[in-house]
């Protein structure tokens, strides 16, 4: 093998690779990376998307996004939306595989059933839930009124139609969370349960002692991968509630570059939002990266 | 109560929990089920039947006149046949320039190969919002706005899966690779003969993700359809929402059948190849 490490590259192997790879290499140049740069030089720029002048801001745009009360809302919308969703769905979708990794009867028709709603389209998921949280004839309110609460009305109330939006979303992508989950739990020793058992620990004491430890790459993973999924949600908010009621109620970032963009053709705002939501995500990625990795080394 | 604790501590211990999980289970069931369920359901009802309060659980009569209602609303057929393009095209394309990239970094031996793979890896940290605007521009300056090129060219850059199968082929058995080198396999040969045999389930996987993923795709499709020509289903059924005027649910209902109908099929019959793709990775360190 030693020799395979030092350049036992050859013009064949040169060539074909490049064959091979440029397709691609080309396609993720042109429509991720030029893009990406492209965005940042946009994004000092005001600019109305069908114009072919624009006009140089320097910092403005930033400024003006940092400083406006709608980037406040915005912002907190985003975090609420996506750490509601995350904790939310990682929480239920381990609770879910939990229940599902005992032997139940008829555990494998729920496991399907649990990770279908994955598998649709947002966009359909969010029409169809509007019409479940409509007031007066919809699903949800029919229901909370049989049991004896009155509904809220989720299309005026802002709190209300956040929490729609989110519940949605979890709704739909609970079975990726929970897919992971089962897959984690199924894969781990158990050998240990069996020890733990022997032991007598308690069921809570099991869990936490001998299952989680093992969970912790599924978790990270999952971390990582709901927390960018959801922190990009687009469908659902279109769909349900155009980013309202009253303008901004359920307006995430990634809806505010939308709305910026097309609706109020201020494409350079649009691309300042989305620069910041990038460094963002980043940022928290990188961190999220390091703390695992210091975890790891203990 | 003493007897019972007497002859069956194991049944007592066991009994309480196994109610508990079908109990569990029984309201997991209702909490996905029952919206899919009242999707169906709206759709067969006739209209005064939908706005009924309270609601009612069975369609009565049933009827199928809000699934014409679609085929009236807008021209659905169009749009099933550009999803089934455009997710077609997209999967072939991607699944080739996957198995093609993944097969070069892993088995190629060329200068430049350790950056080529971290700029493909760093492709997937860069979230498809922030490629919107710029792609939007470069789309229309190429004049390619609602035309199946403008919504397929830019959405075909294989990452993910030349991550994902690249990984599958560098952990395949290096005896049985270094074999077919001996044997002077050109690349081809062991492309086909050697590596892909051993990579199927993989390379399904991969598939069927990709698959869900197109089926799906909703905001690029929704900036550069404009019309019905281009449009796939789930931009459809918001011009179908539109066209409604948001009041007549039972078409729209229809059509969110329709939407999700031909992807769940999919599911249904090939579950166990798509979840191992979307594991892969995820569950070891």
């Amino acid at each position: 093998m030693g020799q395979t490490r030092t350049g036992r590259w050859n013009r064949r192997h040169t060539l074909l690779a490049a064959a091979l790879l440029l397709p691609n290499l080309v396609l993720l140049i042109v429509f991720t990376y030029r893009p990406l740069i492209d965005n940042i030089r946009l994004s000092f720029f005001q600019w109305n998307l069908g114009s072919p002048t624009s006009t140089f801001l320097g910092w403005d745009n930033y400024v003006e996004w940092f400083t406006s009360d709608d980037s406040r809302t915005v912002l907190w919308n985003t975090l609420i939306f996506t750490s509601v969703a995350v904790i939310g769905s990682m929480a239920l979708g381990l609770s879910l595989a939990l229940l599902l990794d005992q032997k139940l009867f008829g555990r494998g028709a729920v496991r399907s059933l649990v990770f279908a709603p994955f598998v649709l389209s947002g966009a359909a998921v969010g029409v169809a839930f509007q019409f479940i949280f409509t007031p007066t004839f919809g699903l949800v309110p029919d229901l909370l009124t049989t049991i004896g609460i009155t509904p809220p009305n989720f299309y005026q109330s802002s709190g209300w139609a956040l929490f729609m939006v989110t519940l949605t979303y979890i709704w739909k992508n609970l079975g990726y969370t929970f897919v992971i989950y089962l897959a984690a739990l199924q894969g781990r020793r158990r050998d240990l349960d069996e020890a733990a058992e022997i032991d007598a620990a308690s069921g809570w004491t099991r869990f936490r002692q001998v299952v989680w430890p093992q969970l912790r790459p599924a978790t990270f993973f999952l971390l990582i991968t709901v927390l960018l999924n959801s922190f990009q949600v687009f469908d659902v908010i279109h769909t349900m509630t155009r980013g309202g009621p009253y303008g901004n109620a359920t307006t995430t970032m990634v809806y505010q570059i939308y709305q910026e963009t097309y609706t109020n053709r201020r494409a350079g705002y649009g691309a300042t939002v989305a620069s910041i939501m990038f460094v963002a995500l980043l940022v928290v990625t990188l961190v999220q990266v390091w703390v695992m990795e210091r975890g790891r080394e203990k | 109560m003493s007897t019972y604790a007497e002859v069956a501590p194991h049944e007592r211990r066991h009994l309480l929990p196994l109610l508990g999980g079908y109990l569990a289970m029984l309201l997991v069931v209702l909490v996905i089920a029952l919206p899919l369920y009242w999707i169906v359901a709206t759709s067969l009802k006739e209209r005064p039947d939908i706005y009924t309060v309270p609601v009612t659980w069975v369609p009565n009569p049933v009827t199928l006149e809000n699934y014409d209602g679609v085929r009236q609303g807008v021209p659905f057929l169009t749009f099933l046949r550009n999803s089934v393009l455009i997710t077609g095209v997209l999967t072939i394309v991607q699944v080739v320039l996957g198995v093609l990239s993944a097969f070069a970094l892993s088995f190629l031996r060329f200068p430049g190969r350790t950056l080529v793979l971290l700029l493909i890896i760093a492709a997937l940290m860069v979230p498809n919002q922030i490629t919107w605007i710029s792609n939007y521009a470069l789309v229309s300056q190429l004049g390619w706005r609602n035309s199946f090129i403008g919504i397929i060219v830019p959405l075909a850059g294989v990452a993910f899966g030349t991550f994902l199968l690249r990984n599958h082929f560098v952990s395949l058995p290096k005896e049985i690779v270094e074999a077919a080198e001996m044997d002077h396999a050109g690349p081809f040969t062991m492309l086909w003969r050697v590596v892909l045999p051993m990579s199927w389930p993989t390379v399904i996987a991969f598939t069927l993700i990709t698959i869900v993923n197109e089926w799906n795709q909703y905001l690029w499709p929704l900036l550069i359809a404009e019309g019905s020509d281009t449009a796939p289903l789930p931009v459809g059924l918001t011009q179908l929402q539109d066209a409604e005027g948001f009041t007549n649910w039972g078409p729209v209902m229809a059509g969110t059948v329709l939407t999700m109908l031909p992807i769940l099929i999919v599911f249904l019959l090939l579950q166990r190849h798509m979840i191992k793709g979307l594991t892969a990775g995820a569950v070891k360190g």
